[in-house]
């Protein structure tokens, strides 16, 4: 990244977060020893890795992680008059979406299954994609909701450890706004949802 | 029926669109929302000049003389621009409450200032633990020989760090969530024992947490009769969530032709993103969902202007409809965007992001869905 020619340009996120760039290459010499693999070989080699990567977005670990969390914090009910865990539509959404998980986990386990005796996860890792980013965001939306109010401050300094000043709200309150917006990224990037549906129309089902 | 605006609506209407299309580009309201006092000074003395501070108000008190329906166009316009200027927290909240309840004195010397534009308010309708019940008020205040005694605190309070007035409710007689028993105050925010953490808002916008420490509070200063504070806190919020809704519907207005402008300029395989049966469908329900929240919004806005006794009903329907079509419409905007949607230098994530926190405001989808099953 140091050749010349090479440009970085930070681009931040609508949640005011610095984690990607645009990269420019002007007239980059790169020797031919650093070339990966075959030449012209680079989409198929792609999209190998794509497949990969498709399945770990599923992130459905950290689903199941943030779920249990927030079945926690709801029940821990800190803003006291009505407390979520007696509201039966914000249970009932919860009780929902850890359907959909479940569901994804064993859909998951299946894929792996396939790895486990020599298989590529095949096409439908794209499955897996496009449900394990619409459970992330719903879980995304039901922090949201969860904070009320208290989803809406715009404070990030307040979750850097050396932050010393008076919090506004439960860290985990405001912070569920920015994962909010920043993980709309998630239906997004690794080839969109929509992208993902035309690979399952044309590969899985041969239309 | 006539859904037309009238002459006045029509000049209104236009005068706040020129507005924005010469002095409110987009740039510009970034500059201001991250000024430090969070919006133009400047801008609010035009807005003061230009008359639109004045709209909710009788003529007697120096108004327009106008309702709802009038609020309705300033924010549905302003939801257009993304105005992050603090009328709702003046100019609908605090004269909402002012313009119910005050005294001839009491609107002499804080709702004529309101709509002169000289004065900042704002009204402190949420407490920390009561997330959107209006009711659960545990500030408390105690009468002595000089006046009243305030205790407390209040969250999100719209514009609180700028606000020289904030009316509070506090509670003078009954259990915490008890509707009766609610008294309104007029609080100069620079009172002893009053402070005020106040922060920027994911939308670009400002609140403040208030904690009153003892505050001494005048007799002059109670808003309307001691333990009967609920009807005026309740109505003045009935009115911002009509203003917000029309705010949304507006928002909605500009995602809907921006996603679909891009999809016809974003090409991908060689044709338009647009050409795609898939994306137009879904643009067909972005368009939909902006026609439905325009239609319910224009019953809520004649129903409350008529003091209808749908009016509550027209309302909770209305925040029900903007906080669930209105956020699914935000966040596909910000998908048929792809990545440009998630950057902070696009308009549009700022326009899903005002979305979203109205969504929250004054009681989200559940709360109104709750109200209208109940």
């Amino acid at each position: 990244m140091k050749t010349p020619g090479v440009t970085v340009k930070p681009i931040i996120l609508l949640d005011g977060v610095h984690e990607v760039n645009e990269i420019h290459f002007e007239d980059v010499e790169v020797p031919v020893e650093n070339l990966v693999g075959e030449e012209g070989k680079g989409w198929t080699y792609g999209k190998v890795l794509l497949q990969h990567e498709r399945a770990n977005i599923a992130g459905v670990a950290r689903s199941r992680y943030r779920v249990r969390r927030l079945r926690a914090q709801v029940e821990r009910s800190v803003r006291g008059a009505a407390p979520m865990a007696s509201d039966k539509n914000f249970m009932r959404r919860l009780a929902a979406v850890e359907v959909e998980l479940k569901a994804l986990e064993y859909t998951e386990l299946r894929t792996l299954a396939a790895v486990a005796s020599g298989k590529a996860p095949g096409p439908e890792s794209s499955i897996l994609k496009i449900k394990g980013t619409e459970i992330q965001q719903a879980i995304d939306a039901l922090y949201l909701k969860a904070a009320g109010y208290y989803a809406l401050p715009y404070v990030p300094e307040q979750y850097e450890p050396d932050f010393d000043d008076e919090a506004v709200g439960e860290a985990r309150e405001s912070q569920s706004s920015l994962r909010y917006f920043n993980n709309r990224k998630a239906s997004i990037y690794g080839g969109s949802n929509e992208i993902q549906k035309n690979i399952i129309a044309k590969h899985v089902l041969g239309l | 029926m006539d859904f037309s605006l009238n002459e006045v609506q029509e000049m209104l209407a236009d005068s706040i669109d020129k507005f924005i299309e010469n002095e409110y580009a987009f740039d510009t309201r970034q500059k201001y929302a991250a000024s430090e006092s969070g919006y133009s000074d400047a801008v609010w003395n035009t807005f003061a000049e230009l008359g639109w501070t004045a709209v909710p108000f009788s003529e007697a008190d120096g108004g327009f003389d106008g309702d709802q329906r009038d609020i309705m166009v300033v924010m549905q316009c302003f939801g257009r621009g993304l105005i992050v200027e603090p009328y709702l927290a003046n100019v609908v909240l605090a004269g909402g409450v002012l313009k119910r309840v005050a005294s001839a004195e009491q609107r002499e010397r804080w709702l004529h200032p309101i709509i002169g534009g000289e004065l900042q308010a704002s009204l402190a309708f949420a407490e920390p633990q009561a997330r959107y019940d209006l009711a659960d008020v545990a500030t408390t205040a105690s009468e002595n020989r000089d006046g009243w005694i305030l205790n407390g605190n209040k969250g999100f309070v719209l514009n609180g760090g700028t606000a020289d007035l904030i009316i509070v409710p506090a509670r003078t007689a009954g259990e915490q969530s008890d509707s009766k028993g609610i008294t309104l105050f007029a609080v100069s925010a620079n009172a002893d024992g009053v402070s005020l953490n106040a922060y920027p808002t994911v939308d670009g916008l400002r609140a403040a947490e208030l904690t009153l420490d003892g505050v001494r509070v005048d007799s002059d200063c109670v808003l309307g009769d001691v333990g009967n504070g609920l009807a005026a806190l309740d109505a003045a919020v009935d009115d911002a969530t009509l203003a917000v809704c029309a705010e949304a519907v507006g928002i909605m207005q500009v995602l809907k032709d921006k996603t679909v402008e891009y999809s016809k300029s974003r090409t991908q395989f060689g044709v338009p993103i647009g050409s795609f049966q898939a994306l137009q469908h879904r643009m067909v329900d972005m368009l939909t969902a902006c026609e439905q929240a325009q239609s319910l919004l224009l019953w809520a806005a004649m129903t409350c202007a008529a003091e209808d006794d749908q009016a509550k009903r027209a309302i909770s329907s209305l925040k029900y409809l903007v906080s669930t079509s209105g956020q699914t419409l935000g966040e596909e905007a910000v998908q048929l965007h792809g990545g440009m949607g998630v950057t902070w230098d696009l308009d549009v994530a700022h326009y899903f992001k005002r979305l979203t926190a109205i969504g929250q405001l004054f009681g989200d989808a559940d709360w109104h869905l709750d109200k209208l099953a109940a």
